[in-house]
C-alpha cells in the first residue's frame, strides 16, 4: 500500500483511514458475522444453568425450570473424582510446554533466517513453506506410528514434543523480522562489540515482541484446541486434555451402561473457553500489530 | 453439540480407527491361527496368583467398573486392580489397538463388545483362557452369550451382560392414541401409521442409521449375512432374512415414519423425555438406563416382547460386553484369576445388578427376587420376566464379521445414504456389501470367493 500523496478525492470529502465512510452493508454483514459468532457462546452460557432434564425438557434459547450453574460448576469439578481439575492442568501443561517452547524455536529459527547468511537456505525455506501446506491432523497417524516406535505414546511427551513445532509461526517471524529489526541496527551493535546472542535477547526480541505475541496465539489456541493428537496417542484418562475429556464425557452417553452427563459437558465446555477467551482480550492489541507485519513497505 | 460437529467427530474418530485398525490386521492370515497358543495352565494356577498377588489394569467404561474393582481387592487385598476408562466402545477399541500395535501399554483386562471380539481374536490380541479350565464355567452364562465369546475349543473372554431385544414404549402415548401393543411388525408399521397420522410431531419410533441397531434386526428377522471360517468370509447382505427386514423397515422409512433422531444423541435423550418417540427397540439394558437418566419418562414406559414377522417369541442380541484378558498382560493367571471373579462370581454380579446393568448369568437371570422385581418406574410392572423370556428365545446361528468395527464404521457411508435420502435400504445394503468385500479382500481376507 504506497501512501499517495496527492490529495485523494475522498479525503477532500473529509473520509480519511480515521473516519472511514460509513457502509450499511458492511455494517450488517459485520453484525450476522457478529450474530454467528455470538449465538453459540450464548447457547453455551444458557444452557450451563440447566440440569439434565432441563437440558432435555426444555427450549435451547430459555432458561429452564432452575438456575443451576453452581452446582453443575461445581458438580463439574468434582465429577469422578476431579478429573476435570486433572485434565484442565493437563492442557494447561501442554500449552505452557508445548505453545511456549513452539514460540521459542519459532523465534529462533525465524530470526536467524531471517538475519543470516548459509548455505541451503533456500532449501530450507522451500520445507518450511511446504510444511506450513499440510495439516497437523494427515501428520498424526505417521507421528503416532512414531513415537509408538520409540514407546513414546500414552505419555505427556507424546502431546508437548510435536507441538514444539510450528512451520507457520517460524515463517511469520521470519517475515516480521525482515521487516522490523533493521540490518543497520544489528551491525551497529556488533561494531560496539555485542555477541551474536546478547544482540538478540537485548535488540532484537523487543523489536520483535508483537510478532512474538502473534506466534505466541496462535500455538496456544492450537495447543489448547489440540484434539486428533491427544485422541490416539493417549489411552490414559488421567493425561487427557480438555478436549478429549469433555469428549469422553460426552461418549459416555452411548451404549450399554450408558450414563449421560450432558449438564456437565456444557458447564465444562464453558469453563474450557474462559481462558482461552481471557487470553485474547488481554493480548488483542499485540495480536493486531502483530497481523500487520509485512504488510506496510517502509 | 450440533449434528454436524458429531458427525465430523465421527469420522475423525473412524479415519483413525480405519487407519490404525488396518495396519494391525495387515499382519493376520499368516503364521498360527488364532487361539493356537492356548497356555498351559489350569485352574489351580488362578488361585496360586491371587495369592501371590500383583498389579492389574482394567479398561472399562461400564458404570460398576469402579465398584467391582474395590470389592475385588477387599476380597483379595494382595492384588491391586487399576480401572481406567479409556472410552466407550469405538474409542476403546482404536485405542487398544493402538497399545498392541505399539507392543506395550494394553491393560491385563478390557471390556470389548460381543460384535468387535472376533476382530481382536483375529489379531491373536486375546489369551485363550480354555487351558484355566473355564470351558467348566459355561452352564454359568445363557447359551447365546456364552457362543459369543467362544470359537471352537478356545474361549476369548467371559460375558458380562446380555442384550435379548425387547419393545420399550411409552404407555402414556399408546392410551392417547388409541395404540395397542404391536406383536407382530405388520402392526408395528400401522401403528407408526396411526400415530404419526394424529399427530405429526410424534413418531413410532426413532432411526437415523445404525449398524448396532440394524443388524440384530437382522438377526431376528433370520438373516444371517456373514460366515466366517478362519479367513474365508461370505458376506450376503440380501439374503432373505436381511431382505425381510430391509422390506419391513422400509414401510417405516420411505414414508417419513421414523423420527430423524440419531440415538444416543442429546436430541434422543430429549425425545425419550417428552414423548416424541413412543417405542424404544432395544436392549435388556435399556430399561436400566431409562431408570437412571431418563427422570421425566417415570410411570409412563413399559417393557413388552420384541414383535416378530410371524407372532413367534423369537428375538436377538442387541449389544452386550465381554471381559478379555489381553495376551500382552505380563500376569495373564492373575488377569484370568480377576476375570473370573469378576463375571462370574455373585458378589461382583450383584455390584453389577445394583448398577441397573442387565446379566449374562442364568443364576441371576432366574433368581425368584430378580424375576419378581416390579420397578415404580415402569408402573409396577414385573419388567424382568420379560426380559429373561426374551433372553431364552434368542435366535442361534448369528456371526459378525472378523473386522465389524471397521464394517460398522462405513455403515454410515453406505445404508446411512438410504436413511437420509429415505430411500430403499436394499440399494444401501449393496454398496455397503461391497465396501465390505473390498476391505476385507484389502487385509488378506478372501471373501466371497
Amino acid at each position: 500500500m504506497a501512501i499517495n500523496r496527492r490529495i485523494h478525492p475522498a479525503a477532500r470529502r473529509g473520509i480519511s483511514v480515521t473516519r472511514p465512510r460509513k457502509s450499511v452493508a458492511m455494517t450488517l454483514l459485520a453484525a450476522l458475522f457478529l450474530v454467528y459468532a455470538l449465538v453459540p457462546i450464548a447457547w453455551l452460557v444458557i444452557n450451563s444453568t440447566k440440569t439434565q432434564p432441563d437440558l432435555f425438557s426444555t427450549f435451547g434459547f430459555s432458561f429452564g425450570h432452575s438456575f443451576a450453574l453452581w452446582d453443575n460448576v461445581v458438580a463439574t469439578f468434582t465429577y469422578d473424582d476431579g478429573i476435570f481439575v486433572r485434565w484442565l492442568g493437563n492442557t494447561l501443561l501442554y500449552v505452557g510446554l508445548g505453545a511456549g517452547g513452539a514460540t521459542l524455536l519459532a523465534t529462533l529459527a525465524g530470526y536467524g533466517l531471517a538475519k543470516f547468511r548459509f548455505p541451503g537456505r533456500s532449501a530450507y525455506f522451500a520445507v518450511v513453506l511446504g510444511a506450513v501446506a499440510v495439516p497437523g491432523t494427515a501428520l498424526a497417524v505417521p507421528t503416532f506410528l512414531l513415537f509408538s516406535q520409540l514407546g513414546m505414546t500414552n505419555t505427556p511427551w507424546a502431546i508437548i514434543v510435536p507441538s514444539l513445532i510450528s512451520p507457520f509461526g517460524l515463517y511469520l517471524i521470519w517475515v516480521y523480522t525482515v521487516d522490523s529489526v533493521p540490518t543497520e541496527l544489528l551491525e551497529a551493535a556488533r561494531l560496539d562489540g555485542a555477541g551474536e546472542l546478547r544482540t538478540f535477547f537485548t535488540i532484537s526480541i523487543r523489536l520483535l515482541a508483537p510478532g512474538i505475541v502473534t506466534v505466541a496465539l496462535f500455538a496456544i489456541v492450537a495447543t489448547w484446541n489440540n484434539y486428533f493428537l491427544p485422541l490416539i496417542m493417549l489411552s490414559d484418562p488421567d493425561w487427557y486434555p480438555l478436549t478429549v475429556g469433555l469428549n469422553q464425557w460426552s461418549e459416555q452417553a452411548a451404549g450399554v451402561g450408558a450414563e449421560p452427563i450432558f449438564n456437565l459437558v456444557v458447564t465444562g465446555s464453558l469453563i474450557t473457553i474462559v481462558p482461552i477467551v481471557a487470553i485474547f482480550l488481554f493480548l488483542q492489541r499485540f495480536w493486531q500489530s502483530g497481523l500487520s507485519a509485512g504488510s506496510v513497505k517502509q | 453439540m450440533t449434528r454436524s460437529t458429531r458427525t465430523t467427530r465421527k469420522t475423525a474418530a473412524a479415519l483413525a480407527a480405519a487407519a490404525l485398525t488396518a495396519m494391525t490386521l495387515a499382519g493376520c492370515g499368516s503364521g498360527d491361527g488364532p487361539g493356537a497358543a492356548a497356555p498351559a495352565g489350569s485352574a489351580a494356577d488362578l488361585d496360586a496368583a491371587l495369592e501371590e498377588g500383583g498389579e492389574l489394569t482394567y479398561w472399562t467404561w461400564t458404570p460398576s467398573g469402579e465398584a467391582q474393582a474395590e470389592a475385588f481387592m477387599e476380597e483379595y487385598p494382595n492384588v491391586t486392580v487399576t480401572v481406567v476408562n479409556a472410552g466407550t466402545a469405538t474409542e476403546e477399541y482404536t485405542k487398544l489397538q493402538n497399545a498392541i500395535k505399539a507392543g506395550s501399554g494394553a491393560p491385563d483386562v478390557a471390556q470389548i463388545e460381543y460384535y468387535a471380539l472376533q476382530q481382536f481374536v483375529l489379531s491373536e490380541s486375546l489369551l485363550d483362557l480354555s487351558g484355566y479350565g473355564f470351558g467348566d464355567l459355561e452352564d454359568t452364562y445363557t447359551a447365546s452369550t456364552w457362543s459369543a465369546v467362544t470359537g471352537g475349543d478356545a474361549i476369548y473372554g467371559l460375558p458380562q451382560d446380555s442384550g435379548p431385544m425387547v419393545l420399550l414404549y411409552n404407555q402414556e402415548i399408546f392410551d392417547q392414541f388409541g395404540l395397542a401393543v404391536p406383536t407382530t411388525w405388520d402392526e408395528y408399521v400401522a401403528a407408526g401409521e396411526k400415530l404419526h397420522a394424529a399427530d405429526p410431531t410424534k413418531y413410532i419410533t426413532n432411526d437415523a442409521g445404525d449398524p448396532g441397531f440394524a443388524q440384530p434386526l437382522i438377526w431376528q428377522a433370520g438373516g444371517r449375512p456373514y460366515q466366517t471360517d478362519g479367513t474365508t468370509v461370505t458376506v450376503n447382505l440380501q439374503d432373505e432374512g436381511t431382505k425381510l427386514w430391509a422390506d419391513t423397515w422400509n414401510q417405516l422409512l420411505e414414508p417419513g415414519l421414523l423420527a430423524d433422531i440419531p440415538t444416543w444423541s442429546d436430541d434422543w435423550w430429549k425425545a425419550l423425555s417428552d414423548g416424541t418417540v413412543a417405542t424404544i427397540v432395544s436392549g435388556a439394558w435399556m430399561p436400566g438406563i431409562m431408570e437412571g437418566s431418563v427422570p421425566d419418562g417415570a410411570g409412563k414406559w413399559r417393557v413388552a416382547p420384541l414383535p416378530s414377522y410371524d407372532g413367534s417369541a423369537i428375538t436377538a442380541e442387541n449389544g452386550g460386553s465381554a471381559q478379555s484378558v489381553i495376551k500382552q498382560s505380563e500376569n495373564p493367571a492373575l488377569a484370568a484369576a480377576f476375570l473370573r471373579w469378576l463375571n462370574s462370581s455373585e458378589e461382583s454380579v450383584n455390584v453389577f445388578l445394583e448398577n441397573g446393568g442387565f446379566p449374562s448369568t442364568t443364576a441371576q437371570l432366574n433368581s425368584p427376587e430378580f424375576l419378581a422385581e416390579a420397578p415404580e418406574y415402569f408402573g409396577g410392572q414385573q419388567i424382568n420376566q420379560v426380559l429373561v423370556d426374551a433372553s431364552k428365545n434368542v435366535a442361534t446361528g448369528w456371526q459378525y464379521l472378523p473386522y465389524q468395527v471397521y464394517a460398522n464404521s462405513v455403515f454410515p457411508d453406505t445404508v446411512g445414504t438410504a436413511y437420509t435420502a429415505s430411500s430403499d435400504l436394499n440399494a444401501g445394503l449393496q454398496a455397503w456389501q461391497e465396501q465390505i468385500v473390498s476391505y476385507g479382500d484389502s487385509q488378506g481376507f478372501s471373501v466371497n470367493k
